[in-house]
């Protein structure tokens, strides 16, 4: 547990009385004792349970469906497949933080022509049972034209690929290209003369990784319950981090008037970016409206893991070039991500943030979004960014390698800092890259003896990288209400899903200077809260906590109105201190908020404040650091993690102990997915690994105690100064472990995960290496 | 006068400047200035009269959200950044 460390220089010098306390967290009791509510809980008279059928090809055109068989089985009182979804115009629109497709979102949730996955949902049936559900599936029959599937970026960007999509034409290319391509879009980012640049470096680096696709591995899989009423109002119960996408989602794509969907958000068992788009809600509603009776769909885990949404594998290239004092002169890199089976990668992403944490004049990056025959990729915790920073990270390693230069004295050599532009142009605010550099060169981590192992065969090593976020703003809405005893209900329609109704619930209780138990915060659904953006993109307490103060504000704009009257003097001369109504002059005895609680029926009603806000403007973006040692079992290629210390600038934490969960579970995450994680797919695109027996991911058996250090460079957009939080931790844990792998074992592995057949396939070629080159000496 | 930062791609629309001056107090005048001068960029990120869902505006380092109305500064620095989420097929 570490008290963070504000930088001075910061926007503000406010003494916080509930900001920066660690209070239990409101729904912390309801969720240990099982009571907290999730979508799989919910239960309605009359439900009928909803399967899917999935493709068990991983690419081909759907011929027919005949679904005689199943609907004759009893139980079954509903069945859809793409003929039932009405045709919805292919287009891009914002959503969220990026954009959607709604036509591909479409098909995605039901194949229409083309299966594009092995899993690609084709029809989903209502039963009076999961069984019967189940055994109706198997009743189903399609007729296939299996085609050839393409796996991996390198071969769909290939001239003679087998195509997916034939109207799909690559965007971003000037001149524009008529050709049906895999390639859906490309972003370059380019500035100054990078010949020029690589030629006045004394040392260039260049080398080529590969990432492997990833799951989010939450553990509650998706789930839906729809229920449609006679006059065509839909209800939805869902785990979601975006009841308002939802609701906006299937609107779109099944020609619903938005008002005639409401979107309850359930409890949220962990999405970190995957519950941000659709999956089972349309067919929830279909059925719902086909059978005339409720409907209830929950994935299984292999459901999850092979038709929901992991984030990209990728290929990246990255060239680098220095000068002998360890400034980097040019920057060079493509990549190029898997979109999965529809277009929308979080290439962009990545190649924004691959060498953010850096000020470089001069680069060239070029992103490719890139369609296979895989699920639908999706958000994971800072998109697209991880698979980059492990690149750029280990070329930043091994060039401060090569030249003998500390890898923390390097990054800071080179670190952008406020006014430095980024790789995609726009400057840096105010940014704490140096004051994560300090912090990590200050941390008792770094300070320690590595130590070694008393087993010959294991070698340790320590590694560090950096890693950038922007963190999102976009938009949200609260009100609070004050009740009649001064506690403050607080409304928001951002779920939850790290702590944040409690970091809300400690703004408003700052604001209104009463105790954070006295607030009682809750996460409504889409009828009861104005318009909210998705609870991603770090951005909840930040954004939906500014709506949060803005609201109180409003809130005590009243009171004073309110106190005025009942002193009968001008609203100007009362202010709002601590927790009281005071007045400017005159006797009159300060009230608390409980006091005026009861009284303001008789004042002209009740007190509700409100705000929205649009906090694009607002966010702050963040910097991590991850240092980590490393123990390698040269015989197994087994790595343990032995010690690991994340470093972050929060801005201002809220909650400490919520801004350190993050900070460890992204790390955690990290991890995983340096050392163990990846889609194991066959030659045919069916995922072997379904499930988290064979998808491994890090249990608390696998890590250490993850120590956290808080920066606190404040972000000056906000009025506490609050920086997203809840990503940028995920982001160089892989490059770090490479680092120490390589730090332990002379040998740098440029694909992830590195796992111990690829670790010890790398450490027998690196002694064959090794070998040659003593044979070649010696001749 | 603002400028404009081109991105790489449009560059051959705008004899390979990757920054252009241009005058205007929105960022759709901005538009139409660089456009006067560079026939053909307007189309690259202007579509029925807003900007095109997959592009997005950073003007002195913040994202905009009043679209083509967003006011610039007489020493305000514009940048076009991807809002790359997905890719449409022109069915």
């Amino acid at each position: 547990m570490s008290d963070p460390k504000t930088s001075n220089g910061g926007a503000t010098e406010r003494r916080f009385k509930v900001v920066g306390t660690r209070p239990i967290r409101h729904d912390g009791i309801d969720k240990v004792t099982g009571r907290a509510r999730y979508g799989a809980d919910v239960t309605l008279p009359g439900m009928l349970h909803g399967k899917v059928l999935r493709s068990p090809h991983a690419h081909a055109r759907i011929l027919g469906i005949d679904v005689t068989r199943a609907l004759a089985l009893p139980g079954v009182k509903a069945i859809v497949t793409g003929a039932d979804m009405p045709p919805v115009k292919s287009k891009t629109e914002q959503s969220g933080e990026g954009t959607t497709n709604p036509r591909h979102l479409s098909d995605n949730v039901l194949a229409k022509e083309k299966v594009l996955y092995s899993g690609h949902a084709i029809a989903a049936v209502a039963a009076t049972s999961p069984h019967v559900a189940e055994e109706a599936l198997a009743l189903i029959d399609v007729r296939y034209e299996v085609l050839p599937p393409v796996l991996d970026v390198r071969t769909a960007m290939r001239d003679d690929a087998p195509i997916l999509h034939p109207d799909l034409r690559t965007h971003g290319l000037e001149p524009k290209s008529d050709r049906p391509s895999n390639v859906a879009s490309v972003v370059r980012f380019e500035r100054g003369d990078l010949d020029a640049a690589f030629a006045s470096a004394d040392v260039v680096v260049e080398r080529e990784f590969d990432t492997a696709m990833v799951h989010q591995g939450y553990i509650e899989p998706h789930n839906a319950v729809a229920k449609v009423d006679a006059d065509g109002q839909a209800t939805v119960w869902v785990s979601t981090q975006g009841p308002f996408e939802v609701r906006h989602f299937c609107s779109e794509i099944l020609a619903m008037p938005l008002s005639q969907i409401k979107v309850v958000p359930a409890e949220i068992g962990g999405g970190f970016g995957g519950k941000t788009t659709i999956y089972l809600e349309p067919l929830a509603i279909l059925l719902a409206q086909k059978s005339g009776r409720p409907v209830k769909m929950v994935m299984s885990r292999a459901e999850v893991l092979r038709a929901s949404g992991p984030t990209s594998g990728s290929h990246i290239r990255v060239k680098l070039g220095a000068t002998r004092d360890g400034r980097i002169v040019a920057a060079d890199a493509t990549l190029a991500y898997e979109a999965g089976a529809f277009p929308g990668s979080p290439v962009w992403a990545g190649a924004m943030c691959l060498l953010a944490p850096y000020d470089i004049e001069t680069l060239r990056i070029e992103g490719f979004d890139v369609v296979v025959n895989r699920p639908k990729t999706a958000a994971y915790r800072a998109p697209g960014a991880s698979n980059a920073s492990f690149a750029a990270e280990s070329v930043v390693d091994e060039i401060a390698s090569r030249l003998g230069i500390d890898p923390i004295d390097l990054r800071r050599k080179n670190g952008a800092r406020e006014g430095t532009p980024t790789p995609a142009g726009p400057r840096h605010k105010r940014i704490g890259m140096l004051e994560v550099l300090d912090a990590a060169q200050a941390s008792p981590h770094w300070a320690a003896p590595l130590g070694t192992s008393s087993d010959p065969a294991k070698r340790r090593g320590r590694g560090f990288a950096v890693g950038f976020w922007f963190n999102a703003g976009l938009q949200s809405s609260a009100t609070i209400a004050i009740n009649p005893d001064g506690t403050a209900s607080l409304v928001t329609g951002s779920p939850d899903i790290g702590g944040t109704r409690t970091s809300c619930a400690m703004i408003a209780a700052e604001e209104l200077g009463i105790p954070v138990d006295r607030v009682r915060p809750s996460v409504a659904d889409t009828d009861s809260v104005g318009h909210t953006d998705v609870t991603g993109g770090s951005r909840v307490t930040m954004a939906t906590g500014l709506a949060v103060y803005e609201a109180a504000q409003d809130v005590k704009r009243q009171l004073c109105e309110r106190a005025a009257a009942l002193w009968k003097i001008r609203s100007e001369e009362v202010s709002f201190a601590d927790g009281k109504l005071v007045a400017a002059q005159g006797d009159h005895e300060p009230l608390t908020l409980a006091a005026l609680g009861g009284k303001l029926s008789r004042t002209g009603g009740p007190v509700v404040g409100r705000a929205t806000v649009n906090a694009q403007k607002a966010t702050g973006a963040a910097i991590a650091g991850t240092l980590v040692d490393v123990e390698v079992d040269v015989e197994t290629g087994k790595v343990d993690v032995v010690r690991c210390t994340v470093i972050q600038d929060a801005g201002r934490a809220i909650h400490p102990a919520y801004v350190e969960g993050q900070m460890q579970g992204g790390t955690a995450q990290g991890l995983g997915w340096a050392l163990n994680e990846e889609y194991v797919y066959d030659a045919d695109g069916t995922l072997l690994n379904a499930g988290f027996l064979d998808y491994r991911m890090p249990i608390a058996l696998d890590l250490p105690m993850i120590d956290t250090i808080i920066v606190e460079v404040p972000n000056p957009g906000h009025p506490y100064g609050v920086r997203g939080v809840g990503e940028v931790s995920i982001v160089p844990p892989p490059g770090a472990v490479a680092s120490a792998i390589a730090a332990a074992t002379g040998v740098r592995v440029p694909a992830l995960p590195i796992s111990p057949p690829r670790l010890l396939a790398a450490l027998h070629a690196g002694d064959r290496h090794a070998e040659a080159g003593r044979a070649a000496a010696a001749r | 006068m603002a400028t404009v930062f081109i991105p790489a791609p449009l560059r051959r629309l705008t004899a390979g400047h990757d920054r252009v001056d241009v005058p205007g107090a929105s960022v759709g005048a901005l538009i139409d200035a660089i456009d006067a001068l560079h026939v053909g960029f307007r189309a690259r990120v202007v579509a029925d009269g807003e900007l095109l869902p997959s592009v997005a505006v950073a003007v002195d380092g913040d994202m905009i959200t009043q679209g083509l109305d967003e006011p610039v500064h007489p020493d305000s620095e514009v940048h076009f950044v991807p809002a790359l989420g997905g890719g449409a097929s022109p069915r």
